[in-house]
């Protein structure tokens, strides 16, 4: 049986110029954006993650799948360490953003660095500028003109600036469910993220707001690398590049989406798509 | 029908009534003072009685406007002094409150907001009172602030906590501090709970007598200054109503309705605030 570090290594970087069975030293690490290497994850006593090894490239859309309570969510809160919140909490392992450790890094500007959107839109109850501002306004400080300016582009970033445009001082609260979640992922953009983490973006919106915020990471992938958990196998075969599939606390197998989706490695990977379990 | 059938039927019918008799008692003691006060005060609240300051006995016209302003300069002071230390303390225990020492503050403040009034008195008499000598409004509203504490700190506590974690991540995710997020996003998001709370609590201290009677003193005329003697209606209620004067039981009559009014005011006021529902954001 392939160890799981053996298959991880031929999903990583582009997968068409890996040896198969190429030893963990070699790939070129300065060229990924995010290196994980054997994470560890407990909650107190409880271990939920075991050993997690995964290579993110930059300007790629990276797809975790997995059943529920696998882990993979608390893995993407581990790469901006937004499980901190949670008491008890703890990662060990060696977590690589541009190769600086993300663990000891000064946690606020990991997070400026690493911006992420939730399952359920989360607009702050304030207006949809303030909500875009925010981000900006808490980093540093920034004049009217430049602020405006950079709510303009994050919105039309996100491509909801011509559905908002006359109505920027109203509530956020006033937009449709998937407008607030475009909102919050032009929250995120405008502090200017390397990396975007989405935890299931679209588990709450309908197919056509969803349809929106697919389209629109193809657009973000030019400018951030993007890691994207996801209960929806369509939609992680739709928008990425290379995924992932967790189960039980580990990463079973990372591949090109391509081969995950028509040649999985493993018997797991193969039953959870074509949804025998999960 | 069996017995049994009536035994249980008629069981069902004697405790829905006693439960509806008490609701109805506890509906009409509410009203029956309320009507008691109008009956017995109605008459002596007027013009005068907001803007004049008390005549001796059997001197008509005179009112309570140093005991009404006295009361709002305590209670002003009380807050200034009490809700800051409420407030943070409560933002402390709903943000970083965390473990024993936690669990030994929420319960020091329940068992503050269970020590009985006059003990707050006793407690500003020994440390203001005496050594000035005499009583003042700074001992009163000091009274009257370590009893809004408590209530003001437990309250502020749970609307913080009522925000949802949601928006607690959000500002998180974004590269905020734990202080920016509570300072920006949580309070903002539980200001109408929070301020709701501080109006309660000011509502409920409005009425208290006990520490105010040897910590504020009382006053026939307008307070010289903060370290003076001041009138409060509560004292002033409590001294004419032991008055052997008619004209004097009307006067705190008239002034335990004004008293009461304020109080309904404020309580209607902030359920009104509070259910427009602190989620509806302000925009800016």
């Amino acid at each position: 049986m392939a160890t799981p570090k053996l298959i991880l290594m031929n999903g990583t970087s582009a997968p068409q110029a890996q040896p198969a069975g190429g030893n963990v030293a070699q790939p070129a690490t300065a060229a990924l954006k995010l290196r994980v290497r054997d994470v560890n994850f407990y909650y107190g006593a409880k271990k939920v993650l075991h050993s997690v090894s995964l290579d993110v490239p930059p300007n790629k859309i990276t797809a975790l799948i997995g059943p529920s309570g696998c882990g993979k969510s608390t893995f993407l809160r581990t790469l901006n360490r937004m499980y901190e919140t949670v008491p008890h909490a703890r990662a060990e392992g060696d977590l690589r953003l541009d190769d600086e450790d993300i663990l000891t890094m000064e946690v606020t500007a990991l997070r400026r660095r690493v911006g992420m959107a939730f399952q359920r839109p989360n607009p702050f109850p304030k207006s949809i500028f303030d909500n875009i501002a925010y981000g900006l306004r808490v980093n540093s400080s920034h004049s009217r003109a430049a602020l405006a300016e950079a709510v303009e582009g994050s919105l039309k970033r996100a491509a909801l600036w011509d559905e908002v445009k006359d109505s920027l001082h109203k509530s956020a609260y006033a937009l449709s469910g998937g407008q607030q979640q475009r909102l919050c992922i032009a929250r995120a953009l405008a502090v200017n993220p390397e990396v975007l983490l989405l935890d299931e973006p679209c588990s709450a919106l309908d197919p056509i707001a969803t349809a929106k915020i697919e389209e629109l990471l193809f657009v973000l992938k030019d400018s951030c690398t993007i890691v994207i958990v996801t209960h929806n196998m369509q939609q992680a075969a739709r928008v990425s590049d290379q995924t992932g599939f967790f189960l039980l606390g580990k990463l079973l197998e990372v591949n090109d989406t391509r081969t995950i989706f028509k040649k999985p490695a493993r018997k797991e990977t193969e039953d959870y798509i074509t949804g025998r379990f999960g | 029908m069996s017995f049994r059938d009536v035994w249980r039927k008629s069981v069902n019918i004697v405790m829905f009534s006693l439960t509806g008799l008490a609701t109805l008692l506890t509906v009409s003691v509410l009203f029956f003072i309320l009507g008691y006060l109008v009956w017995y005060g109605g008459s002596s609240v007027s013009w005068n009685f907001f803007t004049k300051l008390p005549t001796p006995v059997g001197e008509a016209g005179g009112g309570m406007a140093n005991a009404i302003v006295g009361s709002g300069k305590l209670l002003l002071l009380a807050a200034l002094i009490g809700v800051p230390v409420g407030l943070l303390g409560g933002i402390y225990l709903a943000e970083f409150g965390r473990g024993t020492f936690s669990h030994f503050v929420r319960y020091t403040a329940d068992l503050l907001n269970g020590v009985p009034s006059i003990v707050m008195g006793i407690f500003a008499y020994t440390i203001v009172v005496l050594p000035m000598h005499h009583g003042s409004a700074l001992a009163g509203s000091l009274a009257l602030a370590v009893m809004l504490v408590p209530i003001v700190l437990r309250s502020t506590e749970q609307f913080m906590r009522a925000v949802p974690v949601s928006l607690r991540e959000g500002a998180l995710a974004l590269g905020a501090s734990k202080w920016q997020t509570v300072a920006t996003v949580i309070v903002p998001a539980g200001f109408r709970g929070i301020a709701t709370g501080i109006l309660l609590s000011l509502a409920r201290v409005a009425g208290e007598t006990a520490p105010l009677i040897f910590t504020a003193g009382g006053n026939n005329f307008w307070a010289q200054g903060w370290n003076q003697p001041i009138a409060s209606l509560p004292v002033m209620i409590y001294n004419y109503a032991l008055s052997p004067y008619e004209d004097w039981h009307r006067q705190a009559w008239a002034a335990g309705l004004v008293l009461l009014a304020f109080v309904l005011i404020v309580t209607t006021g902030s359920r009104i605030i509070l259910s427009l529902g602190f989620q509806s954001p302000r925009s800016g």
